[in-house]
């Protein structure tokens, strides 16, 4: 950490500080109000009935018992539904699936909208949809990764991976001495944030507010205006706490629309909130992937041809194919490179995107590949992957913004004690007999940047405000963002007051993709800096302030004052600035985003690797992750124990990718079986033992102005195929699926 | 949920005359409320009992035995450090079952009156003979994983999910009751049933019927310094079992004079077979015999649906925990209890 102390002043003393969550204690102590803790006078409450069949007709609802029903309001079936703007089996924009809201009474996947029951009381519409009873004319439903025939889906957009090729495939296999040529399968996995979907909607007029948990505030403004035939500017969003989202609060589910059309139709306000096994449904997943990998090496080990293909499971209705062969690309350093997608369509929901979105699965099948391929050949694993070190991007040949990978992996495996570990499994055992293993994997995840704006206010009391529409999921942006700020505007943390959570704010882009702290942080730099500036020609163009003619770069904001930049004695406050020009406050503009010209200069990523220890009972086959140490390189980090938990949890995730989550399907009838937390295994504190994070020193000087690069996804990266391969090291038993299980290692001994 | 009435009567008595069918008691209520949200149970009655007086008492009896009165929980039982050293196995049964939010609110009575967790039973809109008999089996054909491999038949291949029950079946605890015709004991190997001709028929308790406490003999505590309970799960805590084992010995100059065993997750109920624990008589303990006797035990295992990997596990766990068991009780409940990661868990 000391590298990171030591760049901090450059921008200040907030940023490069371990602060503490600044929304911890109101989340520990139950004050944080998230989207359903708002009850306002008059609530209506709305519990949707789901399918209980993925495919085919609903044919009968009893809509009288369930009125009957003491406190049941209302009941809305495709029969009486109002009609909506927008079609919701439009795609009218990026990030628009389509989803279900009563447009008819087709069944398109088990737990999809069917009805909608309003009641004045939760249990009375929840007893309400019970009621309804539905008859259904049920068809056989197409479930798995051969539940249909492949197609190649358009490229271009979220969901619609192609295929790209650089170098030649076939030369490549052709000049291989060894290879291999393995397949793995990932299965459906549910996003399940803590938080599960809730909407509060209160109209006024044909104006709607709504308290809801978005991962894009401002952009969501206009997608639910555009289904509601209402501008922008006539929606608010409230979202000052996200009870995590992954990807799945910023997409538009069919429910939410619901729900707000239910507050329109009764004239008051409603509120729903998804149960758990309703998260199992309309609120997207990630599908399931079967992938294919085909490496070639040369006789100096290094890679002729990388070769990946992924099948992967959409929906009938609409694509979004898991980008899992996009994981090969920018990574090793292959002679030639494929990687190819195809799509199935099954009678599931739409997949979107969850927590790295393609990198998870992808990054899973091609490290084990790695390890098959480096124990074919006789080497170490992370020899291997050193041979095949690019030094450039692979392909494009563009230059690495930054990547200090070499360090990630040298810090991580001194760290864990990799050298001197054994080729062959099966070769080391503990003190009780336990079979051991030692796994490693390489952690990638691309550093995009949106766009996004804010504005800087410095007050006469020579305070601060800043403003931006940033989401907090629990990742800690309040606390990140506010640094940032405060450093923009050389303010401590305390002299500002940072606004976040609601769409009246500047747009802060989609808190997705790793990049809200590059992209928001960036705008809220920009902001402040712009603030200082208005503020130094005040100062620097006022005969009566000791700045005179000093100009406007020959200034520099620090801790509230403005010091001549080559004389430190020569200062004045913030507050004396402002009171003596009239007592108005200053504000600064500023937006972030990344020009075509800066994407086009250099390939951008986080590095990372993860090195892992599993203990497997050689006669019983539990296993046990023991030990798990990462080291990542992602560019400037602004708060190192906020960027120690990120990628703690996402090595976490990495551990349930591996071993634990699954949505098992019933083939016959299409439902998920184990649609709750009881049955849809995530780790258990005993399930993480020794987890250490690395964060290695990395100058990044093309990413941004700021540096930053995105630390919220690459954590599982690297971790699951790690996990994997120290499982065959420690057993001898190659599982090429996830997660891999106690009966998977049975049937291997 | 369905609208029900919520009774809390004030004395045994009141509560057995307060049942009707359709009533259900409630414990702590960690699964009959779970089940009531899913809609696969709804009662129209709801007889609370937790505060009922006189059932929360751990007893030393005359003649050496121990009561376990019904509303005693789980985690006041695992953590009684008489009934602990006495009945190792049970604590530490308990111990690894559930949470431990989940062990403080669950009764005694509830846990061994909880339902099986077949996810068909649990879902209202498939098919379940548990539920209504005659409806038919929607586990069977379906996800089978985690469903019997002995004592099934095409009506119900359910498991019984209680680690509990495995060593209270092991050392022949009684349970007593209390219902509309009068108090009475029931053995344990009695207690819970087969699916047979009656599926919906979980239990020996007739309607209305009320558990009042569990019996352990003096003889069941004989057996503390060799006795041992194991438990295999996909995650470190926090699972059911996908198969256990409860194993107790007696050993006397090198030989074992007593064994029991009993193996969870297989069956509708802990599955015992006196003639693996017979063979085991007069033997001196070696891992050859366990394995032996682990297979005897399993012999009429035949897979329900997917879950074949099960005989063969549950053959393993067997063996081990009677091999656990002869090597010595821990001196102190593991941090990982009835864990293969815990202290003492190899031989
Ligand atoms: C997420 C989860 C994980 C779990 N994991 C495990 C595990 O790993 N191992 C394990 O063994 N268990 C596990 N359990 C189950 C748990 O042990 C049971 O839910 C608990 O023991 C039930 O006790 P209770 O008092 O809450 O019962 P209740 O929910 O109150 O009642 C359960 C049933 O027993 C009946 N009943 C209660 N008391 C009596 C009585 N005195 N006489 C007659 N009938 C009675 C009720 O009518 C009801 O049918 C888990 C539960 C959950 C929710
Ligand atoms: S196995 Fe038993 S409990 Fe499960 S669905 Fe079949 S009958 Fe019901």
């Amino acid at each position: 950490m000391s590298d990171i102390l030591a760049l901090a002043p450059r921008f200040g003393s907030n940023s490069g500080q371990s602060l503490t969550r600044r929304d911890g204690v109101a989340k520990v102590t139950g004050t944080a109000t998230f989207a359903a803790d708002n009850h306002p006078d008059g609530l209506l409450y709305a519990v949707y009935v789901p399918a209980t069949i993925a495919r085919g007709t609903v044919t009968h609802l009893d809509v009288a018992a369930a009125k009957a029903h003491p406190g049941v309001v209302e009941v809305i079936t495709p029969e009486n539904r109002p009609p909506l703007a927008g079609d919701p089996d439009s795609k009218p924009f990026m990030f628009a699936f389509r989803f279900e809201a009563l447009q008819n009474n087709t069944v398109r996947y088990a737990n999809q909208p069917i009805a909608l029951v309003l009641a004045e009381t939760f249990e009375a519409a929840t007893e309400g949809a019970r009621l309804l009873n539905p008859l259904y004319d049920a068809q056989q439903p197409r479930m798995g990764l051969d539940g249909d025939a492949p197609f190649t889906p358009e490229s271009g957009g979220l969901g619609l991976p192609g295929t790209t090729v650089h170098g030649d495939i076939d030369a490549g296999h052709a000049a291989s001495a060894q290879d291999i040529d393995v397949t793995y399968e990932t299965p459906e996995q549910y996003h399940n944030a803590m938080e599960t979907h809730a909407v509060v909607a209160q109209w006024n007029g044909d104006h709607v507010t709504l308290d809801i948990p978005s991962q894009a505030i401002v952009m969501q403004r206009g997608a639910f205006g555009y289904y509601f035939g209402i501008p922008p500017e006539n929606v608010t969003i409230r979202s000052p706490y996200l009870g995590g989202g992954f990807g799945s609060k910023a997409i538009i589910n069919g429910p939410q629309i619901l729900a707000i059309l239910a507050a329109r139709m009764t004239g008051r306000p409603v509120k729903l909130m998804l149960s758990r096994d309703q998260m199992f449904g309309p609120s997207g997943h990630r599908g399931a992937t079967r992938q294919r990998l085909r490496i070639g090496i040369d006789t100096d080990h290094r890679m002729t041809v990388l070769d990946h293909n992924s099948l992967a499971t959409t929906s009938t209705f609409d694509t979004f194919v898991e980008s899992a062969a996009n994981a090969s690309q920018g990574l090793y350093a292959a002679g030639a490179l494929r990687s190819a997608h195809q799509g199935v369509r099954i009678d599931a929901g739409t997949p979107g995107p969850v927590r790295a979105p393609g990198e998870a699965p992808g990054s899973a099948a091609l490290e084990c590949a790695m390890d098959e391929m480096a124990y074919k050949a006789g080497i170490d694993p992370l020899e291997f992957r050193l041979k095949n070190y690019a030094e450039t991007e692979p392909g494009t040949g563009k230059p690495y913004s930054s990547k200090a990978l070499r360090d990630c992996y040298a810090q991580g495996a001194a760290r864990f004690g990799w050298a001197g570990r054994p080729l062959a499994p099966r070769q080391m055992t503990d003190e009780n007999g336990m079979l051991v293993g030692w796994g490693m994997g390489t952690a990638l995840f691309a550093a995009p940047m949106f766009a996004a704006q804010a504005r800087a206010v410095l007050r006469p009391d020579g305070t601060g405000l800043v403003e931006t529409a940033a989401s907090d999921m629990g990742q800690g942006a309040w606390t990140a963002l506010a640094q940032i700020a405060a450093d923009s505007l050389g303010l401590p943390m305390d002299r500002i007051e940072f606004r976040s959570g609601t769409s009246d704010l500047p747009d802060a882009g989609i808190a997705g993709g790793s990049a809200h702290t590059a992209t928001a942080g960036g705008a809220l730099h920009a902001a402040g800096t712009d603030a200082i500036r208005r503020l130094a020609e005040l100062a620097t163009g006022d005969p009566d302030s000791p700045l005179y003619g000093a100009g406007n770069a020959g200034v520099i904001a620090r801790d509230g004052r403005l010091h001549a930049r080559d004389d430190d004695t020569r200062s004045e406050s913030f507050a004396d600035i402002i009171t003596r020009a009239g007592g108005a406050e200053v504000e600064g503009k500023g937006s972030a985003s990344r020009t075509a010209e800066a994407s086009a200069a250099h390939a951008m990523y986080s590095h990372g690797a993860v090195f892992a220890e599993v203990k497997v009972d050689p006669d019983l086959f539990q296993i046990r992750v023991t030990r798990l140490v990462g080291a990542f390189a992602a560019g400037r980090i602004i708060n190192p124990k906020l960027t120690e938990s990120q990628l703690m949890g996402g090595m976490i995730w990495g551990i349930s990718f591996a071993l634990h989550e699954e949505a098992r399907f019933d083939q016959r009838t299409g439902r998920i079986m184990n649609a709750d937390l009881a049955g849809y295994h995530i780790p258990v504190n005993a399930d993480v033992s020794g987890l250490e994070v690395i964060t290695v020193h990395e100058d990044d000087p093309h990413v941004n102005p700021l540096g930053i690069k995105g630390v919220g996804e690459i954590g599982i990266t690297g971790t699951v195929g790690a996990i994997g391969n120290a499982i065959w090291h420690a057993t001898g038993t190659r599982v090429r699926h996830f997660p891999i299980r106690i009966p998977d290692l049975l049937t291997g001994a | 949920m369905n609208l029900f009435d919520y009774l809390r009567p004030a004395s045994v008595s009141d509560a057995i005359a307060a049942w009707q069918p359709g009533a259900a008691y409630l414990g702590g209520g960690t699964n009959l409320v779970d089940l009531m949200k899913t809609g696969a149970l709804q009662p129209g009655k709801v007889i609370d009992i937790a505060r009922l007086p006189g059932l929360d008492r751990i007893e030393s009896l005359p003649d050496g035995g121990t009561r376990i009165g019904a509303l005693v929980k789980n985690s006041v039982l695992a953590g009684d450090p008489d009934f602990a050293a006495a009945f190792p196995m049970i604590a530490e049964a308990l111990a690894s079952g559930a949470s431990g939010q989940l062990r403080n609110a669950a009764t005694l009575g509830g846990n061994l009156m909880q339902r099986t967790r077949c996810v068909y039973f649990q879902d209202p809109h498939s098919a379940c003979n548990r539920r209504e008999s005659g409806n038919g089996c929607g586990a069977l054909g379906g996800d089978t994983q985690n469903h019997a491999v002995l004592g099934w038949n095409d009506a119900c291949i359910a498991t019984n999910p209680s680690d509990l029950c495995v060593p209270l079946a092991a050392l022949d605890a009684v349970v007593e009751t209390q219902g509309p015709n009068g108090r009475r004991d029931i053995a344990f190997a009695d207690f819970h049933r087969l699916p047979g001709d009656t599926p919906e028929r979980e239990t020996a308790l007739e309607p209305g019927e009320l558990i009042l406490a569990v019996r352990l003999s003096s003889n069941a505590a004989a057996s503390y310094q060799n006795s041992r309970y194991l438990k295999l799960r996909e995650r470190t805590s926090f699972a059911f079992a996908l198969v256990s084992a409860a194993a107790a010995l007696q050993l006397k100059d090198g030989r074992i004079t007593e064994a029991r065993l009993a193996i969870g997750g297989v069956a509708a109920k802990p599955w015992r077979v006196p003639a693996a624990e017979a063979l085991m008589l007069g033997q001196p303990p070696d891992t050859d015999l366990f394995r032996r006797a682990a297979a005897v035990a399993l012999e009429d295992a035949t897979p329900s649906g997917n879950n074949g990997y099960k005989i063969d596990l549950a053959r393993r766990i067997a063996a081990r925990s009677l091999a656990l068991a002869a090597a010595g009780t821990p001196t102190r409940m593991p941090a990982l209890p009835a864990s293969v990661f815990g202290e003492s868990a190899h031989v």
